[in-house]
This record gives structure tokens, sequence and C-alpha cells, in this order.
């Protein structure tokens, strides 16, 4: 029907019936043509949407490890008693062996009051069922949970943790239908919604929680609670795996650390701290009648669940760290080390074609000296530029290096067995909380994150065989419909977080399995918002916040484009074509973005001949305002660039976490940022930035107002996330702020 | 556009235009090999700016697929994809043959269509909708005080400019 109509611009009119009956028909073929190509475009659009989220998320994931890694970097170069040490070795003091009795006297939860006027629920323990109900309405009508009942359930949850095997294994029998859910990311809403539709858990519905409980989300604490008031009433029944966010390291970045500080001005540190501990001993994977396998990430080639069940799995605090040892140097002091661990292996582990790799100290592990952050930079860029040509010597992989002897000479570990097998352990666990699988075969390091693998199907059908399992569940990659099968349905992606980028850029899912073992999948979408909106107007406002979003990194890296611009442009004419405009672009950028297809969303000002003027555009894309215009935009550009990174290391120089830091520190900040960062800022430079934000004058700098000045984050959104106006922020959390009840 | 010649696999087309048709099947290239799942044709068209119908796509496919393995490689989708540009073969749809399209449909000429009679004409002529091509049309048409759908407010709105 359709290729019999001609090409001729008009319908004619017959005025015979049959006449009309097939001029009807074309133009209702004609519409139908019509809008399935705007649908289809509109897929295009969302879909390009999407990769600009996901690659601006991992690539902060990633920017994490390299800070991390930088940070202890730096706590293995300097004396313990340096200014710069001090500021950061306060994240470092994780690994402190103690006895049981002194943590749960650090806890101590005896000496909290709850005052008389506090109308959030109160909590017995042993709990009961109607206190975890009650937790669940109190928090869906806003509520908070006062510190007191906050560090005993914490301290009751922690106690029980220890108790459960690295691997939980569950079973159907009974004809239990067990539920699975993904990623929830501290959306209350979302589990409000999944408990609506599926009921919560109970003796006839248990349910297992895949991770990634926390950041991102305003109520990360309340949905942890929750979680683990329901695994106190129903030990057996409710099961949690542990995904890479149950980290405190990333959870100085992704807002979890942040969320908690702010609910709990008093007593946020303890219970951080004792949720260190609890994330920790949270169990890594769940087996389902010994077929179905439920885990956070995923696997890679060297995946054992021997191994992993055998690991003392507690001693992994953050998964981005192998765990340290209490040592004692050549000089009898004490210091918190790792010298037990082969370091060079660990640098292996982490290194990447372009990423900061973890540097050897050239021989001086046990030797001292003082140092400024000046030598200190110097030492890195020769380190860097050593390593670098290693790496690009040797092409590594995670699987040869980790076995293969070392090369550089200058690890003195008497322990090295020992410490192959806990570097090996460490990778597992490292590789199931950060992998992502891919379509090709094989198995690759993840560049991408910065962590973990990109395994194919032949290491699924190979670890399914080996250990006779049939099905892996995982979660941690956001999905538009809320799940997503692949490797031949073997294996399911499982994501609950519905909206994670935006309102209606994705559904939310989770799985109902029965004795029979065929995933049954149930998806929703939280908030009327969406119910609301058409195809047509979420993407659209989606696609507004990515672009912003896109926008500003392309500023924040304005020039290493105007380089790449004029590479292209051989005869300085200011002018690119719009095929070298792209190749340019994402040279830089390594967003892997069909910056072709976005050009006519990110440029506005265009040449009739189809070129691109880039300084006219850099004009455009500059940030500018009267606050910072005084501020050299090269350095503008820098802070926008790593913002998050600052915002981290503010965080971590605000060690009694009042949200201001001193004049001193905040210069030590920007030392230690300029080394990192291998970027030249002057003093100057640094006083131009105080005296912009220290309007009183009283030598104190309120860390968020800096954010906001330079427009480095916008109160009414996420940056990272390019959420939009309609969904609730961190600056509702400042309606607590001054309520000393809790 | 092309140098003349009596095959379109010999044609040759400039550099500018294949870096345009190269972007557009890389972008759903999602094993990096050179292939593109024969579902997505539709949408590698329609993002280069083309209205084929659904028995064109069909054609096309049928005549390119490898082997009804379900995949279209780069190097029977390119030569096909040259006949398409040198033939023109799927004109845009402009806003006037839209506008008369909806005014065939208007038969009392209201300037407004109900939401029955459009599911009316689009599932049961033509190359029908599915219930759920029908429900998004419907929801984004249809004016939300009046329950009517106003062709002639919605077509602006909805039109893309094309790419090539």
């Amino acid at each position: 029907m359709g290729c019999g109509v001609t090409k001729s611009n008009h319908l004619h009119k017959h005025t015979t019936s049959s006449g009309r009956a097939v001029t009807t028909i074309r133009a209702a073929i004609l519409i139908q043509r019509w809008y399935r190509q705007y649908v289809a475009r509109t897929e295009m659009r969302r879909r390009y949407t999407w990769n600009i989220f996901q690659s601006i998320e991992y690539s902060g994931e990633q920017a994490q490890i390299k800070l991390y890694n930088f940070l202890g970097y730096l706590m293995d170069n300097f004396t313990p008693s340096s200014n710069e040490r001090n500021l950061i070795s306060h994240i470092f003091r994780e690994n402190e062996v103690c006895r049981d009795a002194e943590w749960e006297r650090y806890f101590c939860y005896k000496n909290i009051e709850v005052p008389e006027i506090y109308s959030g629920p109160h909590l017995t323990f042993p709990l009961t069922v109607e206190e975890a109900v009650g937790l669940v309405e109190a928090f869906r009508n806003k509520k908070q949970l006062h510190s007191r009942y906050v560090l005993q359930l914490l301290l009751e949850t922690w106690k029980l943790l220890r108790m459960f095997p690295n691997i939980n294994r569950i079973s159907t029998c009974h004809s239990k239908e067990i539920t699975i859910c993904g990623d929830l990311h501290g959306q209350l809403e979302d589990l409000l919604l999944i408990f609506y539709k599926n009921g919560m858990p109970s003796l006839e519905k248990p349910y297992v929680f895949n991770g990634d409980f926390v950041d991102r989300g305003r109520d990360s604490i309340e949905i942890l609670l929750i979680l683990f008031a329901f695994l106190l009433v129903y030990p057996s029944n409710v099961y949690l795996n542990r995904g890479n966010h149950e980290d405190h390291i990333v959870n100085l970045r992704y807002g979890f650390t942040k969320e908690v500080l702010n609910k709990y001005k008093m007593h946020g540190k303890r219970i951080l701290k004792l949720l260190q501990k609890i994330f920790s001993w949270l169990p890594l994977a769940t087996v389902i009648d010994q077929k179905v396998l439920v885990l956070h990430g995923g696997i890679s080639d060297s995946t054992d669940l021997g191994v992993l069940a055998r690991v003392d799995r507690h001693i992994y605090i953050s998964a981005l760290r192998p765990p340290k040892k209490r040592h004692h140097s050549l000089a009898g002091i004490s210091i918190d080390s790792d010298a037990d661990v082969d370091t060079a292996a660990i640098s292996r582990v982490f290194q990447r074609r372009a990423s900061f790799t973890y540097p050897k100290p050239m021989g001086t592990r046990y030797c001292f000296q003082n140092r400024s952050l000046q030598d200190f930079s110097d030492r890195i860029r020769v380190n860097m530029e050593n390593q670098l040509e290693l790496s690009r010597r040797e092409e590594p992989t995670l699987n040869t290096q980790i076995n293969k002897p070392e090369q550089e000479s200058l690890c003195l570990s008497t322990d090295s067995v020992s410490s192959d097998n806990t570097v090996d352990e460490w990778k597992q666990i490292l590789d199931l909380l950060w992998s992502d699988p891919m379509t090709q075969d094989g198995c690759i390091p993840n560049e991408v994150r910065g962590g973990g693998c990109y395994w194919g199907p032949d290491v699924t059908e190979d670890f399914l065989n080996r250990h006779n399992l049939q099905l892996i569940i995982r979660s941690h990659e956001c999905k538009q419909e809320g799940y997503e099968f692949c490797h031949n349905r073997k294996v399911l992606t499982l994501f609950s977080a519905s909206n994670y980028y935006d309102v209606g850029s994705n559904r939310g899912a989770y799985v109902k399995l029965g004795p029979d073992l065929v995933p049954y999948l149930i998806q929703y979408q939280a908030s009327s918002m969406t119910r609301e909106l058409t195809v047509r107007q979420s993407v659209g406002r989606t696609e507004r916040s990515a672009l912003r979003v896109l926008r500003e990194q392309l500023f924040a890296h304005k020039s290493d484009l105007l380089c790449a611009f004029r590479k292209f442009d051989s005869e300085n004419k200011g002018l690119l074509s719009l095929n070298d405009w792209a190749s340019a672009v994402e040279s830089v950028m390594h967003l892997d973005l069909p910056w072709r297809m976005l050009r006519s969303q990110l440029v506005t000002c265009k040449n009739s001949e189809g070129t691109i003027d880039y300084y006219e555009w850099f004009n455009e894309l500059a940030i500018t305002g009267s606050k910072t215009d005084h501020i050299d935009q090269s350095l503008l550009e820098m802070l926008y660039r790593h913002r998050s990174t600052l915002e981290t290391i503010f965080r971590i120089v605000d060690t009694d976490n009042s949200g201001f830091i001193s004049m001193q520190d905040f210069r030590q900040t920007w030392k230690l940022l300029s080394v990192y960062l291998k970027m030249e800022i002057t003093d100057e430079a640094i006083s131009d930035l105080a005296v912009t934000i220290d309007s009183n004058h009283d030598g104190s700098i309120d860390i968020d107002e800096f954010m906001e000045a330079f427009r480095l984050t916008d109160k009414k959104s996420r940056l990272e996330r390019g959420r939009s106006m309609f969904m609730g922020t961190a600056s509702d959390l400042t309606k607590l702020e001054g309520d000393p009840n809790i | 556009m092309a140098e003349n010649s009596k095959s379109a696999e010999a044609t040759v087309l400039n550099t500018k235009v294949l870096k345009k048709l190269k972007g557009a099947f890389q972008a759903f290239d999602t094993k990096s090999d050179n292939t593109v799942d024969i579902k997505e044709i539709g949408t590698i068209f329609y993002s280069l700016g083309f209205f084929p119908t659904q028995a064109d796509l069909q054609k096309f496919t049928s005549e390119v697929e490898d082997e009804r393995s379900g995949y279209i490689h780069w190097d029977r989708f390119l030569p096909a994809m040259t006949k398409v540009l040198l033939e023109d073969k799927f004109p845009p749809i402009s806003d006037e043959l839209l506008l008369q399209a909806f005014e065939v449909l208007d038969k009392e000429k209201r300037g407004y269509l109900e939401p029955e009679e459009l599911t009316n004409y689009m599932t049961k002529e033509g190359e029908p909708f599915t219930q759920e091509e029908m429900d998004e049309m419907l929801t984004a048409f249809t004016d939300e005080e009046k329950k009517h759908i106003y062709y002639k407010d919605v077509i602006p709105h909805l039109t893309l400019e094309r790419k090539m």
C-alpha cells in the first residue's frame, strides 16, 4: 500500500466515495509515516540524553578513585606531623584494629536523651514488626528518627551482620516467592512504591536488596534504617548485598556523608563511623536455590565463589583500597601503612591508560623526609611520566599483571605470599562490586568507572558452568526500563531507582522469583509528575538538563578544546567544519557521544557554510557573573571541571564537619589541589578566591557558599545528575537544621 | 552530491555525506562489529531525515539483511543507502502536505479531530498503529481541556528539521 503512493505533493480529492476512501487511506498513511518518524527521532534524543548522563556519572566515579589514590600516596609520603598529612589522615584511619568492646563504648547511645517534644518514632529493642512498619510510616510522613535510636538500631544491625556468611544462601521452598530489588540510591519514594505494590517484608514475603541503598537521593539514611529494621525483625527473610556505594570513600563525593551530617548535626560523625563498619560487614552476594546468583556489580573471569566465601569481608572497609595492617617501620615508629601489601601490584590493579596511577615512591618507603608540597609535585610529575612510560610499553591487563613477577624492584615486602593473597581477594571483591557486562567476549578492565571489569558472554557461560548456576541477577547500571537482560538472558540487570537521571528518565523495576526460578518483572515510576508528562515532554525536559550539564563540562575543558581546535584549524581562521569540530571535541572529552547530532543544541552561533566559529562559541559557553569577573578565566575553568573533587576535599578537610573551614585550611586545600592537578595556583589567586567568599573577614569560609558563589553548585538542581527543579533537593534538608532535638 | 554512474554501488559519495551516514550507522553498532540490528533501520533513516513507510523499510531491509541473521552489515548498508540518497526515495513530509492529510480526515472541517476518530483512522487504515503507538499519540496531541486534537496547532510544534 505504502509503495504505491506517488510522490506528488497534492492529495487529489475525488468526489466519488471510492476515491474518497483512497484519499483517506493515503492521508492516514502519510500521518502514520510522519508520526513514526517523529517518535523515532524522539527515541534517538532520549538515547543520547541517556548517554550524556551516564558518561558523566561514570567519569565522576573514576575521578573519585583517582582522588583517593592520590590522597593515599600523600599519606605515605608525608611525615606524621606534617600539616598536609593531618588534613587528610582521618579518612584513612579506617582500619584501626580495636576490640569490639571499645567500639561498643564509642558508639554508646545510652547517654543520648530523647526530649519530650520529639515527635518522631520511638523504638524499643528487640525490635517488633509494628515498630518497623511504624518506621516506614513515619518516614513517609517526613519524620526523622532520633539519633539515639539510630545508634541503637545500627549497633543491633552490626551485631547481627557479623553472624552472616559472605554469601547468603536462600531457597524458595514452601512455594515462597522471593522479591529482589536493585539500586535505590536514597530514593525513598521508590522503596515506598515497591512496598505499596508488593507488600512489606514478612515471613511470607522474603526480600533481597542488591546494594547501592545510599548516595545521590536525599533519603539514603531513611532507606538504610528501614532495611536494617526489617533485617532485625526478619533475619531469615531479608537479605542485603553490599553495593559499591556502601563505601565511605564513595559517600564523600556522592552525597551520603553530606546528608547524614546535615540531618544529624551532633552525632552524624559517630553514625557515619558506625556505618563504615556496618558496610564492611554487609554480605557480598546471595544465592537462591543454588541456581541464581544475586550480586551488585558482576563478575570477572577470575571470580571464584569459593574464595569469596572464605574472605574476611569486614577488613575491606572500602573496596577502593586494600586492607591495611599495623606496621612497625625500621625506625620503630608505629604507622598505618600498607607495607605488607604489594603496592606495585595494587598500582597495576588500578592502572589505566589515562588515569593517575598510584606511583611507587622511589625507594623511600622507610625514609621520611620532611617535604614541602612543592617538592612533592615535582616528584609526582616524574613518577607519573615513568609510570605512563612503563604502562605504555607493557600494555597491562589486569589478569596478567597480578601474577607477573615484579619488575620494579622497590617493594621490600617480606610477606609476599600473604600479600598476594590479599590482593587477589581484594580484586575479587572489587570486581564483584564494580564490574559491568559487555557484548563482546572476553574480560577487560573497566576503564570508564576506574574499578572492576567489563565481562563478556563467554565469561558468563564459563562462570555459570563452573559453579553450576543458571542466572546472574545484578544491578549497578541504570536501565531505561528498570531492567535489561543480556548474555543470552543469563544476566539480568535490575535497577530500582526510577527517574534516576531526571524526571521521566527511566522506570524502576523489581523481580519476583518463585520455585520455577523464572524471573517475573514488575516496573514502576515514582512521582506523580511523570504520569502527566507525554513522551515528548519528558524527553525534552531531561534533554535540557543533560545539555546544560554537557555545556558546563565543555566550558570546563575550554583550554584543551582550544588546543584541539587549533590543530584542525591550520590556517588559524577561527573556523571549523562540523566534522572537525566533532572530532576535536571527542578527542578532548572522551565521552563517546554523537557530537554531530548534538551540535545544533550546543552551538547556536553558526556560519552559513556549515562552519563553526569556535571563539564565538566559547563566548557563548562562558560563565560570568559579578562575583567572578575578577577571577582568572583559566582558574575558573579549572574550578568548574573539578568542582566535585574540590568539594570532596573541602569536606575531608572540614574535620569537625561544621561546614566551615579556616583560611589556613583553605589555603592548604588549594595547595593540595594544585599538586593533584599539576597546576600552578598562585598565592595571589588563592587570596582572590578567599576574598570573594569571606565577606565578613572572620577568617573562616562557608563551603556551600563558596561552591555557590562560583556557580559550582546550583541549589535547585543537582548538576551531576541534572535533576529537574521539580524534585526536592538538598536544600530541603535545611528545614531540619535548626532542630536541637535530633 | 554524487558522481554519475550506472550502478549505485560504484557511486562515490562525498566525504561529508559519507561521514554522516557512518555516524548514524555507528550510533547503533552496539557490538562494534560494523553491523546494526535490522530493527534499528527505521530509526537510522529517521535520524537522517528520511520518511519511509513501514513497507518501504521492509523492502529496504530485505534487500540488505545478512541472510536472515537479524543484522545488517555496513558493506551492504552503504550502497543501498547511496541509492536512497541518489533517488531521493523518502522525501520529508512538508507541513502543508500534513495539514492537507489531516483535513482529509476532518470531513466536517471543524479544525479538530475527536480522539475516537483519529484512533479509528490510525488503527484501522493504512499501516495501522499498535495500541501503544495510539496511546502515545493521543497523550501527545489531545488538548487537555477540550479533549480534541487541534491538528493545526500540533503540526508546527512537532515538525523537525531535516538533518541531511
